[in-house]
């Protein structure tokens, strides 16, 4: 075995610019309020990883999932939803699932979602699926959009477990305006 | 610093990008014991600020950050 030598880091070098009030140890619980709203596969990665990195914070995360948003939601192996033949024809062209989410921009097909997610085990990036379970994990509050439910004929049984019964714009609205930071993603 | 409490728990974050250095450590730390050391190797270079980051917001402790060649090892004491 060789002998490597351990660098230790100077923590006063690292910390300039991370400087906040928060000194005392009273940590007061910040809230994070994400509107989901797109179905796309970087989007819905930007959302997973803020939200289960919020989470980890100690941070009190909600995501609202809504119109596109809310396909993320969908069990994986539930493959067309909707009752009439509009909304089943939307989930034919748009499979739900977190798992089946295409790009919005080099898409080919499912061939520019498959190098990402062939790009992203190699460089150890977690896919949305699974941030999104640590997150659930974590805590973080998943809440469906009920007029999106409603429109695009999908049922609270074809949602993923643990999902909070669905609320209208209203609630929505009084979540982010109660939080310290909304995103609408 | 020479820390003589046994390490409770170790996660091991080598070759993952952010945020599941964070993300696993979050998890993990919720397994221990309020005052246990919990002991992360990680490779991802942006881990450092992190760890310095999240221990600010949550409380908990960075007892010691080294780094030996391309691992990162952060010992966290939890509040």
């Amino acid at each position: 075995m060789t002998a490597t030598l351990t660098r230790p880091i100077l923590p006063t070098a690292l910390v300039e610019g991370l400087d906040d009030p928060i000194t005392d140890g009273a940590v007061k619980t910040k809230e994070l309020v994400i509107v989901a709203e797109s179905g796309d596969l970087e989007r819905t990665w930007a959302t997973t990883i803020l939200a289960s990195t919020a989470a980890a914070g100690e941070m009190k995360v909600s995501i609202f999932f809504t119109f596109w948003g809310l396909f993320a939601l969908v069990r994986p192996e539930v493959r067309v939803t909707g009752t009439n033949w509009m909304q089943k024809m939307l989930a034919v062209m748009n499979r739900p699932g977190i798992d089946h989410a295409k790009l919005s921009k080099l898409n080919f097909a499912g061939m520019g979602p498959w190098m990402m997610k062939k790009l992203a085990k190699q460089y150890g990036v977690a896919k949305p699926g699974e941030l999104l379970e640590m997150a659930q994990a974590l805590g973080v509050r998943l809440i469906p959009c009920q007029m999106s439910m409603d429109m695009m004929g999908i049922t609270a049984d074809q949602l993923i477990d643990g999902v909070e019964p669905a609320v209208g714009a209203a609630a929505a609205l009084e979540l982010m305006t109660n939080a310290d930071a909304s995103l609408f993603i | 610093m020479t820390v003589t409490t046994p390490v409770a728990k170790v996660v091991d974050a080598s070759g993952l990008s952010c945020p599941l250095p964070i993300v696993k450590t979050a998890l993990a730390i919720r397994e221990i014991g309020s005052g246990d050391l919990l002991e992360v190797l990680a490779t991802d270079p942006g881990s450092t600020k992190d760890f310095i980051a999240w221990t600010k917001t949550t409380g908990h402790e960075l007892v010691e950050s080294s780094v030996d060649g391309n691992v990162f090892r952060y010992l966290l004491r939890k509040k």
